[in-house]
């Protein structure tokens, strides 16, 4: 469990990064810290391991303020990945995924060994591990980052913007991979984007932030939805331009049961079953999240 | 060529006299200017400072320089160290930006990253902001290293062996081909230093080709498509 306890960020300049936040973030689900640029997100996710030091508050891991532990030693045992993945371009991909492990003093043969098997789970071919970052596709570079993130086996992975600059299909990919990793390994994600579907996809705790790091309204993707707490919230989240309010397309008539729904605009947004002209509703728990309209094959991704 | 011929033993240690005094001055004026370079990039301030003072260094004129540093180190005359210490400021002067610019070039989200995930401060310097900046380091030790074989010429001025005899001697007594020698002989060293310094470039940066290939390759694959 991650705590913020009314924590502020006063830069030099008298810029208020963050102005008296809290929050907890549960162990083992993924929070997502959602806003647009400048709103403070990414600066709360580097006050998790002292990348940023708050000017007033302090931040808890499992109970133990992390102001008492040393920054260097902090990091190496919080996952992070960034966006453009961050990898050391002068080191092989093995060699940047061992990075931490070396780091942590593991052996080498045996920091290998694991770097290997980090690349089998974040669905990258073992033969990827001689070359350099910049002979890899950017998907490709972002699953290296994610492995290197997960190389220490930590309990935290900090994620910022991790697939902001990649194409949509590949960040698709991407982002069922991060779901299914999640299901496997069980980390206490907290991931910082602009994009509010990515945050309704993978976030269990979704947290939309406005300027200063001002918490707009947190929960579950559903209770967003069903309730935006604010206008600011609904704007954000799409509801006041009926983008998330889909009605049945009577215009026109798809193969059986199926209807199709468009939202206000009139776009199409997706089918959905109705047996014998009655919308089928769906138990919400358990929720797969698996569903992706590509393969798990890393391939040129 | 008959005075070639005749002096080949002659060449071989005015040149080897020569290579003594430029190469310990290029080696250290890349290890001196590294934590100058350092500083420079290190705080606001100090990048104006230290880069003016760096090109103030270069346009102190040779001769007096030579003549002044045997007074202040206490060393004689024709003490060849007086020359390896003239050359190694003036390597410093022109790799001292060379460092700051390739401190500088490199990216800062990736020194974000490396402090991310737990490099400290000091092995992040060494294994990562100096490597990467090695490209721009490179491309000034070339430029360091053949402007100080040329300029170690300067020395037979001042009676201390090198290829720079060649040209005093060969206009004392007006032997063409002895001057030409000198040219040709100084030429081949900067040469000989330069292929070095590509060679240990490569095999320290081996990233940098790759990389390179990569590129290229994709561009070809992306240019194959479009035909």
């Amino acid at each position: 469990m991650i705590e913020f306890r009314s924590v502020t960020k006063l830069y030099p300049d008298g810029t208020r990064a963050v102005d008296d936040f809290s929050l907890v973030i549960p162990s083992r689900k993924t929070t997502v810290l959602v806003g647009s640029s400048g709103c403070g997100k990414t600066t709360l996710l580097r006050m998790v391991n002292r990348m940023v030091e708050p000017t007033s508050g302090s931040i808890e891991i499992d109970g133990a303020n992390i102001a008492a532990t040393e920054p260097v030693h902090l990091r190496r045992g919080i996952g992070y990945v960034m966006q453009n993945s961050g990898l050391l371009p002068h080191r092989r991909v093995i060699d940047n995924v061992a990075t931490v492990l070396l780091l942590n003093r593991v052996p080498k043969q045996q920091a290998y060994d694991r770097s290997l098997e980090l690349l089998d789970t974040v669905g990258l071919d073992r033969s990827l591990a001689r070359r350099y970052p910049g002979e890899l596709s950017g998907g490709q570079q972002q699953r290296v980052g994610v492995a290197r993130g997960l190389a220490a086996d930590p309990n935290i992975l900090l994620m910022d913007e991790p697939f902001g600059a990649v194409d949509p299909i590949v960040r698709t990919d991407l982002q069922s991979e991060t779901m299914r990793l999640q299901r496997e390994l069980d980390k206490t994600i907290v991931f910082v984007t602009h994009d509010i579907d990515e945050a309704f996809l993978l976030g269990d705790q979704v947290v939309i932030l406005e300027k200063g790091a001002k918490i707009a309204q947190k929960g579950t993707p559903e209770e967003i939805l069903a309730n935006p707490a604010s206008d600011f919230v609904a704007n954000f989240i799409g509801a006041d331009r009926g983008k998330r309010r889909l009605t049945v397309n009577s215009a026109v008539t798809p193969n059986g049961d199926d209807l199709v729904l468009v939202d206000a605009g009139g776009y199409a947004a997706g089918v959905i079953s109705a047996p014998h002209g009655v919308l089928a509703s769906s138990n919400p728990s358990p929720k797969s999240r698996s569903i992706s309209n590509k393969t798990d094959q890393a391939g040129d991704a | 060529m008959t005075w070639v011929i005749n002096n080949l033993g002659l060449i071989w240690s005015r040149s080897v006299d020569h290579v003594a005094i430029a190469f310990p001055a290029v080696i250290l004026s890349f290890l001196i200017a590294l934590p100058i370079g350092w500083l420079a990039t290190r705080f606001a301030w100090s990048r104006g400072i230290l880069l003016s003072l760096s090109s103030v260094l270069y346009a102190i004129p040779s001769l007096p320089l030579f003549i002044v540093l045997p007074l202040l180190i206490g060393t004689g005359l024709r003490d060849p160290i007086n020359l390896v210490v003239a050359l190694t400021l003036y390597g410093i002067a022109l790799m001292v930006r060379s460092t700051a610019d390739g401190l500088s070039s490199v990216d800062g989200d990736i020194v974000q990253s490396a402090t991310a995930i737990g490099y400290s401060a000091w092995s992040r310097f060494w294994r990562v902001e100096l490597p990467l900046a090695g490209p721009v380091l490179l491309a000034g030790i070339r430029v360091v290293s053949v402007s100080t074989v040329s300029l170690t010429t300067v020395g037979a001025v001042l009676g201390i062996s090198g290829t720079g005899v060649f040209f005093t001697d060969g206009v004392q007594r007006n032997i063409p081909e002895e001057i030409l020698t000198g040219v040709v002989v100084t030429i081949v060293i900067a040469v000989v230093f330069d292929l070095v310094i590509v060679q240990v470039g490569r095999l320290l940066l081996p990233w940098t080709r790759a990389v390179k290939t990569a590129r290229a390759r994709q561009l070809r694959d992306r240019e194959g498509v479009a035909a």
